[in-house]
């Protein structure tokens, strides 16, 4: 019999040990199922983790693509994972993803052709202003009449939707695009393109922006009275309101935080990676930005490593898809039991494992 | 008499810590048996290893000669072992039978249950409607709840952790008649607590802790409570000094406090007045769930009211929340240790910011000084006597007791004008209740207005200048805490709340 008995403190140890453990455990279960497949289980594994990065073949095009995945992921979930921390829910980056891009690439369509050095900074303050707007939303209807911020966040990702095709059919439709729904390619427009910053790494803006709220939101948390009271309030609510902490001046500044970077997410990623705003433009980052949150501990340097994890399996696995013809839905399995076991063996962080029964003897 | 539990060898470790080493003692059917310690001391890991919640690492018992080794509480209650905890565990919006049919693992029907109930409750002297909700109950009636919730499974040692901490002498009384009536009936009780006087009038024998040890056992009628004290804590202990001056000018001031509650079972607060002058402390009795929550809420800033209901010094500050009242030195401490007053997963330096970064200067433009505050908690562990390993350590690994003095002393240090401390020593053992004590006169002797809410009378007479009772949201006015006694006192509180009168059937 397994019993579980709580550590009087969090093991620092396992904290640091369970994501490698689980990292192995996927391993040797996906391993099992790929063999059961009929696929060689260690060639599979390889190409999913392995190839995308060091194979002579693939590496030039998939490594850049890890950055170019990891980015958008890392920017959106450690703004989630603020909100998170203080028990606030913002299920919504999706939508707020998208109305930034909208907001960002509105600038620069609005503007076309001006050639002028202020248009990207104008389109980064347009995007972090458009996902924000979007937060704001659930935000005041929560402080104001007590509404679920999950239930209204969420349900504003399909509006954001149909926002998005809407103008992709309408306002924002490339004039010269002979009728096609989608606008201008902003990767064409000079002014207005976040292109690589390094040549072949896939470093671009957006990255660099990810990389810089990583920062910050490890020095917010760990040195500043803010991040204090985020962890605060989503530890013991009651000794936040104690300590004198506003909950919802918390509500408006964490939806707010985490909608701004989300929007920044999306108006990279329209002026970059993706190039137009087009229906389908959203590929669920601000979804798997959950997931890259928790599996990073809520922690932004975790989060940094957790992305970066959730690209890697993303590439590997398209690249296992198309070199060794396993089955989509395999891959998502397979990612689906990365989520399993590191929820799984955080467990062990909390809790010491005893076997059997003590007997006194 | 024969021994029903024999507790031989128990030893349990936590990391860090032995909390039992070798304890051994017995306890006889029918009697009452005190297990007296400071908060530290192993009390609650010993009673939990009787009751099954924690196993020990060596050592073994036995009851009435079979070898017992509960792995959970419920192999301990099939055994015939109860416990009343400290803290109840009831659900407010059900009803006294839905209760305690809860915690049944084959409730008969409802109708049964609760002629059950009546019949035990009537059997012992404690008198309990089994179709009232919870939530409108005192807390002496909610404690009779857990108690009937035992006696139904007919136990043969009933273990009682900290009874009276929550009960009106009166309600004491009526305990005390029913704990003595079912240990002439032969079942054992193992009676926890740091009222030596009680442990005196009750108990049969005692066994006494010390640091994980059994270092005593003796009849406590043939001791003294300084005698007692003194074996529980190893040194003689000093009643808090307390040295005459005339109070100062008003410092606080409130009038006409009204406060809606804000929950169906909370307690609303109705037109209360009084006011503190400095060097004085006001003591405000009553028992728990009669307004004390919501007074300090009024008081600390967590719940605003109007402007002119609470004066500084003449300036009214009612609206103000917890940090603008910290600005101006109104200080407070809850009584709920873990969860209110400090953070439990939070390290003792991170709880010391929670009330400390304004008047200690910890944050520059919101940017956190972890050394300074680091120092802050080490001058608060060193000042009053915290025992820990260190700041980094979390607060909910502190025993109750090492943690309130935490709690105090974040707030004394921080040299306040106005003190508002809510149960400051419950369920804190024999020596840190003292330091307690003294703190809080010292604090007020250095010209502090302090408010002290308790329901613990003794203290409320060894430390307060004036006295108010506060009883279902209403204050009396404040009296001269020199010559009132214990029923005048009782009276004031409102007797034995509102119950109906006791008798224990002979």
């Amino acid at each position: 019999m397994i019993r579980l008995e709580k550590r009087p403190q969090p093991s620092r140890i396992w904290t640091v040990a369970t994501p490698v453990l689980a990292v192995a455990l996927t391993m040797v279960a996906g391993g099992l199922m790929f063999a059961a497949l009929g696929k060689d289980p260690v060639v599979a594994i390889r190409t999913i983790f392995w190839d995308p990065l060091f194979n002579e073949q693939f590496a030039s095009y998939s490594r850049p693509q890890l950055l170019v995945k990891a980015g958008p992921l890392i920017l959106i979930a450690t703004g989630l994972s603020l909100g998170f921390r203080a028990g606030i829910w913002n299920i919504g980056a999706e939508g707020q993803y998208i109305m930034g891009a909208l907001a960002g690439a509105g600038v620069a369509l609005a503007l076309y052709p001006l050639d002028a050095w202020f248009l990207f900074p104008l389109m980064v303050l347009a995007g972090a202003l458009g996902g924000w707007a979007w937060a704001m939303i659930p935000a005041i209807l929560k402080t104001r009449f007590r509404t679920n911020e999950i239930l209204v966040s969420l349900l504003l990702v399909y509006v954001a939707e149909q926002v998005l095709a809407a103008m992709a059919l309408g306002l924002m439709k490339n004039p010269e695009g002979g009728g096609f729904p989608g606008s201008r390619n902003l990767q064409h427009y000079p002014a207005a393109a976040n292109t690589e910053l390094i040549a072949g790494t896939g470093m671009h803006w957006g990255v660099a922006a990810a990389f810089i709220a990583v920062i910050a939101a490890y020095v917010m948390l760990t040195r500043h009275m803010l991040g204090f009271q985020i962890r605060l309030a989503g530890q013991s609510p009651r000794a936040a309101r104690f300590a004198g902490v506003n909950p919802n001046a918390l509500v408006l500044i964490c939806l707010g935080l985490s909608g701004a970077l989300a929007g920044l997410a999306g108006m990279f990623e329209v002026s970059g990676p993706a190039g137009r705003v087009n229906i389908g433009f959203n590929q669920g980052y601000g979804f798997t930005a959950i997931i890259v949150a928790f599996l990073g501990r809520l922690h932004p340097v975790g989060i940094l490593l957790a992305g970066l994890l959730m690209a890697l399996t993303y590439i590997g696995g398209e690249l296992a898809q198309f070199m060794l013809g396993i089955p989509a839905a395999a891959i998502q399995a397979f990612q689906g039991m990365l989520l399993f076991f590191l929820l799984g063996v955080d467990v062990l962080s909390n809790y010491h494992i005893r076997l059997g029964r003590r007997r006194v003897a | 008499m024969t021994a029903l539990l024999k507790v031989e060898g128990l030893t349990r470790a936590y990391p860090g810590v032995v909390a039992n080493d070798r304890v051994s003692f017995d306890i006889a059917e029918g009697e009452i048996h005190a297990l007296l310690g400071e908060n530290g001391a192993g009390k609650s890991t010993l009673v939990k290893m009787i009751y099954g919640l924690v196993q020990p690492d060596a050592g073994g018992m036995t009851l009435r000669g079979r070898a017992y080794a509960p792995a959970e509480p419920s192999a301990a209650r099939k055994a015939g072992v109860a416990m009343v905890f400290q803290h109840f565990s009831l659900f407010d919006a059900l009803s006294v039978a839905e209760n305690i049919a809860l915690g049944m693992e084959t409730p008969p029907p409802m109708r049964q249950l609760a002629a059950r109930i009546r019949a035990v409750s009537e059997t012992y002297g404690l008198p309990l409607n089994p179709a009232r909700l919870v939530g409108d109950l005192s807390a002496g009636e909610r404690q009779r709840v857990e108690i009937i919730r035992c006696l139904l499974q007919d136990p043969k040692l009933l273990i009682m952790d900290e009874p009276t901490s929550v009960l009106t002498p009166q309600e004491v009384s009526i305990l005390f008649a029913t704990l003595r009536k079912l240990a002439a009936e032969g079942t054992a009780i193992l009676y926890i607590s740091h009222k030596l006087e009680e442990i005196r009038t009750l108990c049969d024998r005692a066994t006494i802790l010390r640091r994980g040890r059994v270092v005593e056992s003796c009849i406590p009628r043939e001791k003294s409570a300084a005698d007692l004290a003194e074996m529980m804590v190893g040194a003689r202990l000093d009643t808090p000094a307390r040295a005459g001056g005339s109070p100062g000018e008003v410092v606080l001031e409130v009038t006409g406090l009204s406060l809606p509650s804000a929950t169906p079972f909370g307690t609303s607060l109705r037109d209360i007045s009084f006011s503190v002058r400095a060097g004085e402390i006001l003591g405000v009795g009553g028992v728990a769930g009669n307004g004390q929550d919501e007074l300090l809420a009024a008081l600390s800033g967590e719940t605003p009211v109007t402007p002119g209901a609470v004066r500084l010094k003449g300036r009214p500050i009612g609206a103000l929340g917890p940090s603008p009242r910290r600005r101006i030195a109104v200080l407070a401490a809850p009584e709920e240790r873990l969860g209110h007053a400090a953070a439990p997963d939070m390290s003792l330096t991170e709880n010391a910011l929670l009330t400390a970064a304004i008047r200690e200067g910890l944050a520059a433009r919101g940017f956190l000084n972890w050394p300074a505050t680091r120092a802050f908690a080490e001058r608060v562990i060193a000042d009053f006597d915290v025992r820990t390993p260190g700041p980094g350590n979390a607060a909910r690994s502190l025993s109750g007791g090492n943690l309130q003095k935490f709690v105090i002393g974040r707030e004394v240090l921080q040299r306040p004008e106005v003190l508002v401390v809510n149960q400051p020593t419950w369920g804190v053992d024999a020596a840190a209740a003292a330091a307690i004590r003294q703190a809080l006169l010292d604090l007020a002797q250095a010209g502090a207005a302090v408010i002290v809410i308790s329901q613990d009378l003794d203290e409320l007479m060894e430390i307060s200048d004036r006295f108010a009772a506060l009883n279902e949201g209403r204050l009396s006015p404040p009296r001269p805490a020199q010559g009132l006694t214990l029923e005048e006192i009782g009276l004031m509180l409102g007797g034995a709340h509102d119950m109906e009168v006791a008798h224990v059937a002979d």
